[in-house]
């Protein structure tokens, strides 16, 4: 067999199962409305306001409820030092307001 | 049309026996550019699903929460605050919302305590998310001992656990009854942690947020938008250590790569000398090194692609997790919902196939276009 026959099959291969996934993606994706409405369900019965990722920090656990100077925690020289607080760019309400705040 | 594709895939033929005869070398390269692929598509994957998932579940969140702010600190707020709200136009659903956090010292955790609105548990019970039944082996029935503020043990029963189909939103949540949440901490009725509210017009919330602000000056508004668009911006790939760390490695690869790619050794040099002395033409040598960058750079990414898809959305995403973890110990198991933007991929593969492949012709062009006499001396 040549060699450009074996690389075209192997291409064709790769191909196949990247486009194999997509449609794996599609399959989970339906299948996952159900669990994704049950979250939403329950966002709405209680009021939640962020996701249950980082667990560790009052403003990692609800970033979008953080205090203006979370990085700093409880006093100035309290410096952000949890890992995640490296993932998190600043709070969105950081970066927008209503009214004076001074 | 038959001739071309005969001639091409000689020229293939060629190619792939070229790159056989440096085979170690070659094989290392495809196998250090497919993980590289493998971790920028990872994260690409693993924040689009994330930032879509938190769009779709988040949606329903309070169109706006009112904290009060004390010393530049989020504080407890009154319930007249409410009554005050309520008086806005425009505004409607104005409740006063509990919640807070409870360190737990046997396993070093946090949870979120909540009360809720409607279907508040039994006082006395409790329901607890999944991620905390983890955490603490406790399960229905079982009695879950809280420390109160002074210092005693306050004994609430489990009586139901969050499927775990939720944990994204639920993992280390606690219901419990409002009376139980101000025995805990010792809160005096009228105080709430924050208010939420409805608006009836959707487009008037940025004015209700001012009027508020106007009102209560010592408040501050966080709307709907804003919780969306804080989720929007978390995970965005180009922000955090993620990034940085990757750009290191890109950059490492950058320069391997064109230093493979671009630095034609005199071996490489004379063999193109001879294909041309024997009568290949120009463009004969350039689609040979184009074959060679595309065999290499696409074998990587179709590979790589595909292994980052099995990474994020199949697996838990083991490379990641380290890092999501931090330092929590109550960290969710959730299963992401596969959500794949076909322009991140297209963008993925303009990134590393053609850059590549454009690195590899360009030095041959050069090579290919001197007199092949000169480059064989040379």
């Amino acid at each position: 067999m040549r060699r450009s026959s074996l690389f075209i099959c192997l291409i064709a291969v790769l191909t196949a199962v990247l486009a194999a996934l997509f449609v794996h993606a599609g399959v989970l994706r339906s299948g996952g409305r159900l669990a994704l409405s049950e979250q939403a369900e329950m966002v709405r019965q209680y009021g939640l306001t962020d996701l249950c990722i980082f667990t560790e920090a009052r403003y990692t656990r609800h970033p979008s409820q953080a205090d203006l100077h979370t990085a700093f925690q409880d006093h100035p020289l309290s410096l952000e030092h949890f890992p995640s607080g490296s993932l998190l760019p600043p709070p969105q309400p950081l970066k927008e307001h209503y009214g004076p705040r001074d | 049309m038959g001739l071309v594709i005969e001639r091409q895939r000689n020229i293939l033929d060629f190619a792939l026996s070229s790159l056989a005869r440096r085979k170690g070398k070659n094989i290392a390269l495809v196998l250090v550019y497919a993980v590289l692929v493998l971790l920028l598509a990872s994260v690409m994957f693993f924040t689009h699903a994330l930032r879509k998932q938190a769009v779709l579940v988040l949606q329903d969140a309070p169109a706006m929460v009112i904290q009060r702010m004390a010393a530049g600190r989020h504080d407890l707020i009154p319930g007249r605050y409410a009554d005050a709200i309520r008086g806005v136009r425009g505004v409607s659903g104005v409740r006063g919302r509990l919640w807070g956090y409870y360190f737990d010292p046997v396993v070093s955790a946090n949870y979120t305590l909540l009360v809720p609105e409607q279907t508040a548990p039994d006082p006395g019970t409790i329901v607890i998310g999944e991620g905390v039944s983890r955490a603490r082996a406790a399960f229905p029935g079982d009695i879950l001992p809280i420390r109160g503020y002074d210092g005693q043990l306050v004994y609430l029963t489990i009586s139901a656990v969050f499927p775990s189909s939720s944990e994204l939103v639920s993992s280390d949540l606690m219901l419990l009854t409002e009376q139980d949440y101000r025995r805990l901490f010792n809160l005096p009725a009228g105080l709430y942690t924050d208010i939420v509210l409805d608006v009836r017009n959707s487009r008037e919330v940025p004015t209700v947020a001012a009027k508020i602000v106007k009102l209560l000056p010592d408040t501050r508004p966080i709307t709907r938008s804003e919780v969306l668009r804080t989720y929007d911006s978390i995970f965005d790939w180009r922000s955090g250590i993620v990034v940085v760390i990757l750009s290191a490695a890109l950059l490492a690869f950058v320069i391997f790569a064109w230093d493979k790619a671009s630095g034609l050794s005199a071996e490489e040099k004379k063999e193109i000398g001879v294909l041309k002395a024997i009568g290949w033409e120009t463009a004969d040598v350039l689609w040979l090194k184009f074959w060679e960058g595309t065999i290499i750079s696409l074998t990587a990414f179709l590979a790589g692609t595909a292994l980052a898809y099995v990474h994020v959305f199949l697996t838990p995403a083991a490379l990641f997790e380290p890092v999501l973890k931090g330092w929590s110990t109550l960290y969710p198991r959730f299963r992401l919902i596969p959500e794949i933007d076909p322009y991140q991929v297209a963008t993925l593969f303009f990134l590393t196939v053609v850059p590549y492949t454009v690195a590899t012709v360009i030095p041959s062009w050069r090579a290919a276009t001197i007199d092949p006499d000169a480059v064989m001396r040379s």
